[in-house]
């Protein structure tokens, strides 16, 4: 007898490390070391793919590689006629991640979904700041302090979101990072340890991988979560090798030692598209590089001179020069993959002669100006450097005298607020949602001083804004954003200059795995074949 | 001896303050602001940075900010990062060990070659293998670190593939870290090839780092090799008809080991600097990356205290050079 359980005991070894050797492992090489794996604190892309998109869930979740809603935890939702209530029926039997230091008692339910929030928006809330100078930026930048009135527990798996006022787009907010559903019981349990702190290093979530370690700025290790309540993934361990520089992470790529990896250079992507074991997804990004006019400074409050300046632009150049054919010229302040992109609308011809004529025609004679570039490298302009460099020459062929100017970035961003800042000022964005509305607030009256660089506000399109922001029906508001974007595109307060492509190399032994066009990279439903 | 230690001692206390002063001024004057830059794009309303500002205290004076910070400080407190929140000594002393394991490795290559390559050179003074070594450490001593880095990396991982790119393990392996030094932990952790895994991902990052220290060491073993071999008493040796090896050895070289030991001593300071170069490359986890990050953020807890933190090992490593010095050279003591 004792010698048959030895020997079922040595078998049930050899299976469960055979079992380990076969174990599918995935490498991602990551850009950056995450800030920690709550998912509500911080701002950063890499912080989402190392915590919220592969450790949690949402009530609601973009479709994969596409920016419509889908049911995430809530299976269903209703939205009242005035557009103040929200009504989720939560999914029932989620299970939060059994680890080695936590256990749960009990499954998702409506205490968690209000915890998520309130931790977030009641100062009283003694999580609100346990994270010494926690700032909650998306979701203060979201503009939910405002917008919430009260979150209700109708009953263990309902749970009822009121507003101060109809918002459009919250559904879609739902389905960000910072919007991520978090274990009460486990807070709870860190609350009577008095280990609060244990709540980002060691997350506990609903999503479909958990975590198992991180070894600080080098490695996280996250294993497949077998209650996940969209499957089991294919595969069983996902491996973050956090690899700062580009280059080297394009070396590790082809030397096998990660599998696929976030943002090549440039300069790298024609060598990993030639590599044989490799292959190279790309996508148009969801974002736009774009300059905007000081339109509250003479001469750029006349739009014949925005417009003018516009058309002394040879955007093509900039294209071959800079984004090296991986991206396109922009047109309208939204993206073309973005729903309620107006087609119909032409980009202003690139025309130096008419364009000196028009700068003459309204009476500007020796225009100097500044054109500012940013100090940092972005996905929507890689140099911001070069592309002034580009436009100072053009401006110099219609008699424009420009002068570059840069400043370390938070400073940049800070300058270029200012009200009475000179000339055209370099910048971009990248979308959150997948809403209009999350490009075009942009440009509203209410983002001066923040976000609308051109500090533009026009009673016109700010009307548009507005009917958008409180207009339910799709087609409906697809009409109204078009209207707006023919507005901006008759002002220019900004010369478009480009929406960039994404490139995604990866080991051709991976499969399943979809671009997203919101910048975060999904692991869900990836797997590898040996 | 004593009384030498003590003298040392107090000189090491007013250069604490003034660098910690320095580093706390430093960040300051750096463009650019931590609420800002944590924030990120999206930016921060105008009262949420107020109210942000006054959670960290950065409205306050800066003479308040500065007594505040070095009071905590000398009861331990080094603060938590802005960035991560995490407390900025838990950081260091998960990171440093992985520098330390690195800089040592690097610094034996550089002791282990430059001095051998040093003395044979001036021993040889003037013959190709003089003019070669010293024609290299010139080379190696100008190279810019994040270039030499990549070439590195692209020829003997990438063409050859004889080492692994980046990482201080392969990522097969997996323990909970029980030194921190990686070559250690692979032994205790018993997995066959951890050990050999964690040597070949020391090699190129540690050559990387050891090529400035290994040229400065190289040519200062040399020139005050010349200066010896030219003494008397080096003479007087060969007259007495001692073995070359011997005159080189116990009376040129343990004369000329002053300013060598100095040499090395000061390296311990370059290896730092490179560090933040060679660990960016190599993705090495250890406070040189951790730096250049918490610059990056603008994060000042991290920065003023981390600058201090290595300050400190860099005098107490001096302070350890300088007692050496003693014991080597007596006259010292007197003096």
């Amino acid at each position: 007898m004792k010698k048959k359980l030895t020997f079922a005991a040595a078998l049930l070894a050899a299976s469960v490390l055979g079992g380990m050797a076969n174990a599918k492992q995935l490498v991602y090489c990551s850009e950056a070391s995450p800030a920690g794996f709550d998912p509500s604190p911080w701002s950063g892309g890499n912080d989402f793919d190392a915590s919220s998109r592969t450790i949690y869930s949402r009530l609601v979740e973009f479709e994969h590689g596409k920016t419509t809603i889908t049911p995430g935890l809530a299976e269903s939702w209703t939205v009242s006629d005035d557009g103040l209530e929200y009504t989720f029926k939560l999914r029932p039997g989620v299970k939060f991640q059994t680890t080695d230091y936590f256990t749960p008692t009990r499954d998702l339910n409506a205490d968690d979904v209000i915890f998520s929030f309130e931790r977030q928006w009641k100062k009283e809330s003694p999580w609100y700041d346990y994270l010494a100078g926690t700032g909650w930026e998306y979701f203060a930048g979201m503009g939910f302090p405002d917008l919430l009135k009260e979150i209700v527990k109708v009953d263990d798996l309902t749970v009822k979101f009121v507003l101060n006022k109809p918002e459009v787009a919250f559904l879609p907010d739902l389905g960000m990072d910072f919007a991520s559903i978090v274990s009460k019981e486990y807070a709870d349990q860190l609350d009577k340890a008095d280990t609060r702190q244990q709540f980002t290093q060691k997350p506990i979530g609903t999503g479909p991988f958990q975590f198992v370690d991180y070894q600080v700025d080098a490695v996280i290790r996250y294993a497949a979560w077998d209650g996940y309540f969209g499957g089991r993934q294919k595969i069983d361990d996902l491996i973050f090798a956090i690899t700062t520089d580009p280059a080297v992470r394009a070396q590790k790529l082809k030397a096998g030692e990660c599998d696929i990896m976030s943002y090549p250079a440039p300069a790298d992507i024609a060598g990993l598209q030639a590599d044989p074991n490799l292959k190279v997804d790309e996508q148009e990004g969801l974002n736009i590089g774009y300059m905007a006019y000081n339109t509250t400074q003479s001469p750029f409050d006349k739009v014949e001179v925005r417009k003018a300046l516009n058309m002394a632009v040879n955007k093509q150049a900039i294209l071959d020069a800079v984004y090296q054919g991986a991206g396109q010229a922009a047109i309208n302040p939204i993206p073309p993959t973005m729903w309620s992109y107006n087609k119909d609308i032409k980009d202003d011809p690139y025309d130096p002669d008419a364009a000196k004529k028009m700068l003459a025609d309204a009476g500007v004679t020796d225009l100097s100006m500044k054109i500012w570039a940013m100090p940092v490298s972005r996905p929507y302009n890689p140099n911001a450097q070069r592309i002034a460099e580009l436009i100072q020459a053009d401006y110099a062929k219609i008699g424009v005298k420009a002068e570059i100017v840069s400043y370390e970035w938070t400073e940049y961003r800070e300058r270029g607020k200012q009200k009475d800042r000179d000339g055209a000022f370099q910048l971009g964005w990248t979308g959150d949602n997948g809403d209009p509305d999350n490009f075009l607030f942009l440009l509203g009256c209410d983002a001066i001083g923040q976000s609308n660089y051109a500090i533009w506000c026009n009673q016109e399109f700010e009307g548009l804004l507005q009917k958008g922001k409180a207009t339910t029906d799709v087609a409906e508001r697809t009409k109204i954003y078009e209207e707006a974007q023919a507005v901006f595109k008759r002002e220019a307060p900004w010369l478009t200059i480009a929406h960039s492509k994404v490139f995604m190399p990866m080991n051709k032994k991976v499969s399943g795995f979809v671009m997203d066009p919101l910048g975060i990279h999904r692991f869900d439903g990836v797997d590898v074949t040996e | 001896m004593l009384r030498y230690l003590l003298h040392k001692l107090a000189l090491i206390i007013p250069t604490v303050f003034g660098i910690s002063l320095a580093a706390f001024a430093f960040v300051r004057l750096l463009p650019g602001d931590p609420i800002l830059a944590l924030a990120g794009e999206r930016g921060v309303s105008p009262e949420r940075y107020a109210e942000l500002v006054e959670r960290f205290g950065y409205n306050r004076p800066y003479v308040i900010q500065y007594l505040e910070y070095i009071g905590r400080v000398l009861t331990g407190d080094f603060g938590i990062s802005i960035a991560t929140k995490r407390p900025v000594l838990g950081e260091f002393q998960a990171l440093f060990p992985a520098t330390l394991e690195l800089a040592t490795i690097a610094l034996i290559i550089a002791v282990l070659i430059g001095i051998p390559a040093g003395i044979f050179a001036a021993v040889k003074r003037g013959s190709w293998f003089d003019q070669a070594t010293m024609g290299v450490a010139l080379t190696g001593y100008s190279m810019p670190i994040f270039w030499w880095g990549l070439l590195l990396i692209i020829f003997f991982s990438g063409y050859l593939g004889w080492t692994p790119v980046s990482g201080r393990i392969g990522l097969q392996y997996f323990f909970k870290p029980t030194t921190g030094f990686m070559l250690i932990d692979s032994l205790i952790s018993g997995k066959s090839g951890a050990f050999r895994s964690a040597a070949s991902h020391l090699i190129l990052p540690a050559i990387v780092l050891a090529t400035i220290p290994l040229a400065v060491i190289a040519r200062q073993t040399r020139s005050a090799m010349l200066e010896v071999l030219g003494e008397d008493y080096v003479r007087t040796a060969r007259a007495k008809g001692l073995a070359p090896r011997r005159v080189i050895g116990l009376h040129a070289f343990r004369n000329a080991l002053i300013p060598v030991v100095t040499t090395i001593g000061l390296q311990v300071g370059t290896l730092m600097a490179g560090a933040i170069l060679t660990e960016t490359i190599f993705s090495w986890p250890g406070i040189g990356k951790w730096m250049i990050d918490a610059i990056g953020k603008r994060d000042y807890v991290v920065v003023q205290s981390g600058l201090l933190i290595i300050a400190l090992i860099v005098m107490a490593v001096n302070l350890i050079v300088d007692v050496l010095y003693a014991v080597i050279n007596p006259r010292i003591r007197v003096q």
